[in-house]
C-alpha cells in the first residue's frame, strides 16, 4: 500500500539540514567544548537515518553514493596519519602540535593537528553506524 | 528592583509554567481514554512546557551570565517543528493498525475513506 509521506517528508526535508549543521558545530566544538568526532558523527549518522526512514534507501543511496566501507579506510587512515606525521618532526607517535594562524576568512585561528585525528574519528563512526544500518535493512 | 531581578522573576515564572504544563500533560496521559486523545495531551502541552522551560534558560543564560545560547534557540524550534510531527505519525500508525477509537466517540470521518482505499 502507498502511504502518503508528505508531512514526514517535508519535515525531513528542512531538518535534516538543521541536524548536519548541528553535527558539524558539534565537530568543531569539541576542543574547547563538550562535542567532538564521536557525538559529531553519530548525528550526522542520525540525519542520514532520518532521510532512510523518510525516503526509502534507493534513494538515499542515490544522493549520498558513497560506499560506506572505504569511508571507514580514510578515516582510519586519517587517524594513522596524524600519528605517522609526527615522526617526520622527530616526535613520538601521536604528537600532536598548534599553532595560531592568520586566515583570511577567519581571522586569527587556533588550529591544531588533532583535528585531523578528529576528522578521521568523524569518518568513522559516520560510516561504522550506516554501514550497520544499511546491511540490516537491505535483509530481504 | 534592579533589570536583572525582574528578569530573573519572569525566567522563575516561565521555568515554572513549563514544569506544570509537563505535569498536566503527563496527568492527561493517565487520565485520558484512548491513544489519539493522549498523543493530544502528550504532543500539545508537552511541547508547550518544554518551550517554556528553554526560553527560560535562554533568557537565564542571557540576561544573567550574557551569554546567548545558539543551541537553545535551535532546539526551542526544533521541538517546536518536531513533536507534533511525532504526534501525527503516532496517531496515523495507530488508526492504520486499527487501533480503536475511545467507545463513546461519535465521528470516524477516516472510516469510508480506509475502505474506498483497501477496494480501490
Amino acid at each position: 500500500m502507498k502511504t502518503n509521506d508528505t508531512i514526514l517528508q517535508t519535515v525531513t526535508k528542512v531538518l535534516v539540514f538543521v541536524i548536519l549543521a548541528f553535527s558539524i558545530f558539534i565537530f568543531f566544538a569539541g576542543h574547547n567544548n563538550p562535542g567532538g568526532g564521536f557525538i559529531g558523527g553519530l548525528i550526522t549518522a542520525a540525519a542520514i537515518v532520518l532521510l532512510m526512514l523518510a525516503f526509502d534507501m534507493k534513494t538515499v543511496k542515490k544522493i549520498i553514493p558513497f560506499d560506506y566501507k572505504k569511508i571507514i579506510a580514510v578515516g582510519l587512515i586519517f587517524a594513522v596519519g596524524t600519528g605517522v606525521g609526527s615522526f617526520f618532526f622527530d616526535a613520538p607517535f601521536l604528537t600532536h602540535a598548534h599553532d595560531y594562524f592568520d586566515l583570511w576568512f577567519l581571522g586569527k585561528t587556533h588550529l591544531a593537528t588533532a583535528l585531523l585525528f578528529d576528522i578521521g574519528v568523524y569518518l568513522v563512526v559516520v560510516a561504522v553506524t550506516l554501514t550497520i544500518i544499511q546491511t540490516i535493512g537491505e535483509d530481504e | 528592583m534592579s533589570a536583572i531581578e525582574i528578569s530573573k522573576i519572569v525566567i522563575g515564572i516561565l521555568i515554572l509554567i513549563g514544569a506544570l504544563l509537563s505535569v498536566v500533560s503527563s496527568i492527561g496521559l493517565i487520565r485520558l481514554p484512548d491513544l489519539y486523545n493522549r498523543t493530544h495531551a502528550a504532543t500539545k502541552s508537552a511541547t508547550l512546557g518544554i518551550l517554556a522551560i528553554l526560553l527560560g534558560a535562554f533568557l537565564f543564560f542571557w540576561i544573567v551570565d550574557g551569554y546567548i545560547s545558539a543551541r537553545l534557540l535551535l532546539g526551542i524550534a526544533f521541538v517546536f517543528v518536531t513533536a507534533p510531527v511525532g504526534g501525527h505519525l503516532i496517531g496515523r500508525a495507530a488508526y492504520n493498525t486499527k487501533v480503536p477509537l475511545w467507545e463513546k466517540s461519535v465521528q470516524d470521518d477516516l472510516k469510508n475513506k480506509q475502505k474506498q482505499r483497501v477496494e480501490g
